[in-house]
């Protein structure tokens, strides 16, 4: 994976607007959190292959980025990214990664399911 | 001698820190092992340093890690069941101990080694180990096999006491150093080996020795 370019994030979100497509939304601490350090409160939270579709989206701030994308009837948010996969051509593979490496949230977008 | 080994864990890698240097022991005394992989550990947050794997590709590449994991051991049956990580818990039980049950029916295994359910932190291991002991504790008594389980909650001593198995595995360091490393994705991370370099007396006193506790059915 690639540090986010942000303009190339902004087309690919631009492309893959108003058609349904499979959404892939994560957030982790992970299931060791609180076996290694007791103060921490473990939580996840992952939705795969749901359908969605967005009028538009944009991607923000200056890194770690934020991503929303309005949808019909809500919006689909997303913090904390960081990198993604640039040789996907038709789908869009975000994640955002903690000073470990560690993956603690992704966004994954595509025409076909995960 | 065990006449047959049968290896049940929810996730690549999971062979390799706890078992790895017992299984490298009892294939080299020429009992043979299958390893029974619940998933390819897909929802792992461990992507390699700095990241080489993606959500999408991270199942492929940690496939290929676990053969690896498994050519150094000397385990030549592998099955990867193709369940999906995180979700042991949630899985149809029928399912999940109707694929165990046709692995012991089929392999007739001596011993069974798997987590310790309640004390082994994952929810998917807690799981796994809850599906093997339900499967076994079906079987009349004269056909169950010895279930072996590792188990690392915080004081699950207090519960399940010491380990009544403790084997000392020094000879075999080699292939579970080279199991540990076959999970290239998985094993820079800093809680597990980290980057230091260890001696071999360090090595020994953290990795050599390995520790069962025997699964009491009611």
């Amino acid at each position: 994976m690639q540090h986010i370019h942000p303009e190339d994030i902004q087309s690919r979100i631009d492309r893959l607007k108003d058609q349904d497509l499979y959404i892939h939304l994560e957030m982790t601490t992970g299931a060791y959190a609180a076996h290694l350090d007791s103060s921490k409160h473990p939580a996840a939270t992952f939705i795969t292959n749901a359908v969605i579709r967005y009028s538009h989206g944009s991607i923000s701030g200056n890194g770690p980025y934020r991503i929303g994308l309005k949808a019909e009837a809500g919006w689909i948010y997303s913090e904390g990214l960081t990198h993604y996969e640039e040789s996907e051509s038709e789908r869009l593979i975000l994640a955002g990664h903690d000073s470990q490496g560690k993956l603690i949230v992704a966004l994954q977008l595509s025409k076909e399911p995960f | 001698m065990e006449r047959h080994i049968l290896v049940v864990l929810p996730h690549p890698d999971d062979e390799s820190f706890g078992i790895a240097g017992t299984l490298a022991m009892h294939l080299n005394s020429g009992t043979p092992v299958t390893y029974a992989c619940l998933t390819l550990g897909e929802m792992g947050r461990n992507m390699g340093i700095p990241p080489f794997a993606t959500r999408v590709t991270l199942p492929q590449i940690r496939k290929q890690e676990l053969e690896a994991s498994c050519r150094a051991i000397g385990i030549k049956d592998l099955r990867m069941l193709g369940f999906h990580d995180k979700m042991i818990e949630f899985e149809d039980q029928g399912l999940l101990d109707a694929n165990i049950g046709a692995l012991i029916e089929e392999l007739n295994p001596s011993l069974v080694i798997t987590f310790y359910p309640g004390y082994s932190v994952h929810p998917d291991h807690d799981a796994c180990g809850a599906a093997v002991v339900r499967t076994i504790a079906r079987l009349p008594e004269a056909k169950r096999s010895k279930v072996h389980c590792l188990a690392f909650s915080r004081d699950h001593e207090r519960a399940v006491g010491r380990p009544d198995i403790e084997n000392d595995v020094r000879d075999f360091l080699q292939h579970k150093m080279a199991s540990i490393q076959a999970h290239r994705s998985q094993f820079q991370a800093a809680e597990l080996l980290g980057r230091k370099q260890y001696t071999d007396k360090e090595l020994q006193e953290r990795f050599g020795t390995e520790r069962f506790w025997t699964y009491r059915f009611q």
